[in-house]
């Protein structure tokens, strides 16, 4: 061989020089059978990264399916999503990381069948993402069953006798699905299965790539693929069966390319700046309060319930926040039927000087009860020498011995007051006055004025609700 | 030897699918009827004739299994 110069072409920069990742003992070959078509995608996609200067903005999602491994060889940034997801994972770091190039690579198991939806909400945001779509008719990774766009009459593993559209439909055109939206920037069908559309190939994967570069939108590349493995075929005979039967169901063509036409997407720029964060939800660090562990603190498990509307879950944030207030551990944790009116209600609030483990516990050390139903639903669930308080427009009950229980005139107080909705904070100044959530009052107070406070005008009316509630409580209860 | 392109095999990472022997439009290449570590039958380039087409190159799937080198000519 001569010494002068010369051009070589070989693995792209944008793919590793060995799979570090993949381990084993064949640390530079990939984890694919021989004659896949993902190896021969993947270097495409890393060729065009190279040539448009993309890798460092690149981030490749990897799906499940066979290039679940995908991030084995992609030098950029890699993340794998559950099966189907990753068009919802694609989106959000695309709306997070401006600069972001999503790759989207999934294959017709993944994107077809589970993550559809993904798939066309995706699509029709036009989110600035690329999909490669690899559509070779069968489910590779789990042994080669039926997938969405296995053609009629084909054999799969789990249809044996070819697939029967009588019984299991007809093979998905993903490409002509999406090219009924209006987002997609550009959407072609391409093939792998011979060198002639390789070339074809590349052109489309560099192009959609191009479109991610600028910022211009959503681009789907379909890619027919060649699994011999799996469909039981020399690689004469799978580069027959893509050109000709999976051509025939999904002809090749570009159904959209719009990249010259489009202006780059502009969003507002997304804010990550501690402030902003401690902004949205509400944190105020200089003046919030530190969670202090004490074990002497029992965990002490209430559990609130009532009808729909009669501030059942109010009434157990305001006990949580009573907590929070005495510097406890405290956890809410609601449940309500489907109706935005009317239905049963409750949550379950857990007080505790140290970490909660679980917000749902069965046995309870305080029911407040304020209907009949929720009452003979908890009242079992109760510990003996617990508390059960019910509102008196409950009538015939029976108390279980062993269980501290009182009838409570929350509603009666709170329509001498002139407002039935302060009936749950009245029951819960009656709560407070047993002492049994070893909450001091002072931290009641401070509760409700936190939990009103962008409504000040009603902490007054609540704070005396509260009150009233304690001063039936201290006459009328004696444990 | 002229001076001509060639395709640099390495033969540990070929799977033996055949896609090159496919593609190359000289048929100049075969598979070895010996096995490379991995027990795979290689694929060998029978050592002259390469047009440089890239054929082989882009129908191979393995990343590292064929480079090809084109001489650049100086006039």
């Amino acid at each position: 061989m001569n010494n002068s110069k010369e051009r070589i072409i070989k693995k792209a920069d944008s793919l590793n020089d060995v799979f570090t990742r993949k381990g084993g003992n064949a640390m530079t070959a990939t984890h694919y059978c021989p004659g896949c078509g993902h190896g021969i995608v993947h270097k495409l996609i890393g060729e065009a990264m190279d040539t448009l200067e993309i890798q460092d903005r690149t981030v490749m999602i990897s799906p499940v399916g066979c290039s679940v491994f995908a991030y084995y060889y992609f030098n950029c940034g890699n993340i794998q999503t559950a099966h189907g997801r990753a068009p919802a994972v694609a989106t959000g770091i695309s709306r997070a990381e401006e600069d972001a190039i999503l790759i989207s690579y999934q294959g017709d198991g993944d994107l077809a069948s589970i993550g559809l939806n993904e798939t066309i909400q995706a699509a029709n945001r036009g989110e600035k993402m690329v999909v490669f779509f690899i559509n070779n008719t069968v489910y590779g990774m789990t042994g080669g069953q039926m997938a969405p766009t296995t053609l009629i009459d084909e054999v799969t593993t789990s249809c044996p006798a070819g697939r029967d559209p009588n019984f299991t439909g007809y093979p998905l055109h993903i490409s002509e699905i999406i090219n009924n939206l209006k987002a997609p920037v550009f959407i072609e069908r391409v093939s792998v299965a011979d060198i002639d559309h390789i070339k074809k190939a590349k052109v489309a994967i560099k192009k959609a790539l191009e479109i991610q570069r600028d910022k211009k939108g959503y681009a789907f590349v379909e890619i027919l693929s060649p699994c011999p493995t799996n469909l039981k075929q020399n690689t004469k005979e799978a580069q027959d069966f893509v050109n000709t039967l999976m051509e025939e169901e999904f002809p090749l063509k570009n159904f959209r390319d719009n990249i010259n036409t489009t202006e780059p997407i502009k969003r507002l720029e997304s804010d990550f700046t501690k402030e902003t964060l401690d902004n949205i939800f509400n944190i105020d660090e200089e003046n919030d309060l530190n969670i202090i562990n004490d074990s002497e603190f029992k965990p002490i498990v209430t559990k609130l319930a009532g009808f729909g509307g009669q501030g059942i879950l109010s009434m157990g944030l305001t006990l949580a926040q009573a907590g929070v207030q005495n510097q406890k551990h405290a956890s809410w944790y609601p449940a309500y039927g489907p109706e935005q009116r009317g239905g049963t209600s409750n949550c379950t609030v857990i007080l505790s000087g140290d970490l909660i483990g679980s917000p749902a516990v069965h046995d309870i050390n305080i029911l407040i009860a304020m209907n009949k139903p929720s009452l003979e639903m908890f009242e079992d669930n109760v510990r003996d020498g617990g508390l059960i308080l019910y509102d008196d427009i409950i009538s015939d009950y029976t108390p279980r011995d062993g269980i501290h229980t009182f009838k409570v005139p929350g509603t009666k107080i709170a329509k001498e007051m002139g407002n039935v909705k302060v009936a749950n904070v009245v029951i819960l100044g009656i709560l407070m006055e047993t002492g049994f959530t070893n909450i001091d009052p002072k931290y009641y107070e401070a509760a409700i004025k936190e939990i009103f406070k962008n409504k000040q005008k009603l902490i007054p009316l609540n704070i005396d609700a509260l009150s009233k509630g304690a001063i039936w409580a201290k006459e009328n209860i004696n444990l | 030897m002229t001076n001509e392109p060639y395709p640099k095999i390495n033969i540990l990472e070929c799977k033996s699918c055949e896609r090159c022997v496919i593609a190359c439009p000289q048929d100049l290449l075969k598979l070895s009827d010996n096995l490379n570590q991995r027990g795979y039958k290689y694929v060998e380039y029978n050592g002259e004739g390469c047009i440089g087409c890239l054929n082989c190159y882009y129908t191979c799937p393995e990343p590292l299994a064929i480079e090809i080198h084109i001489p650049i000519k100086e006039n």
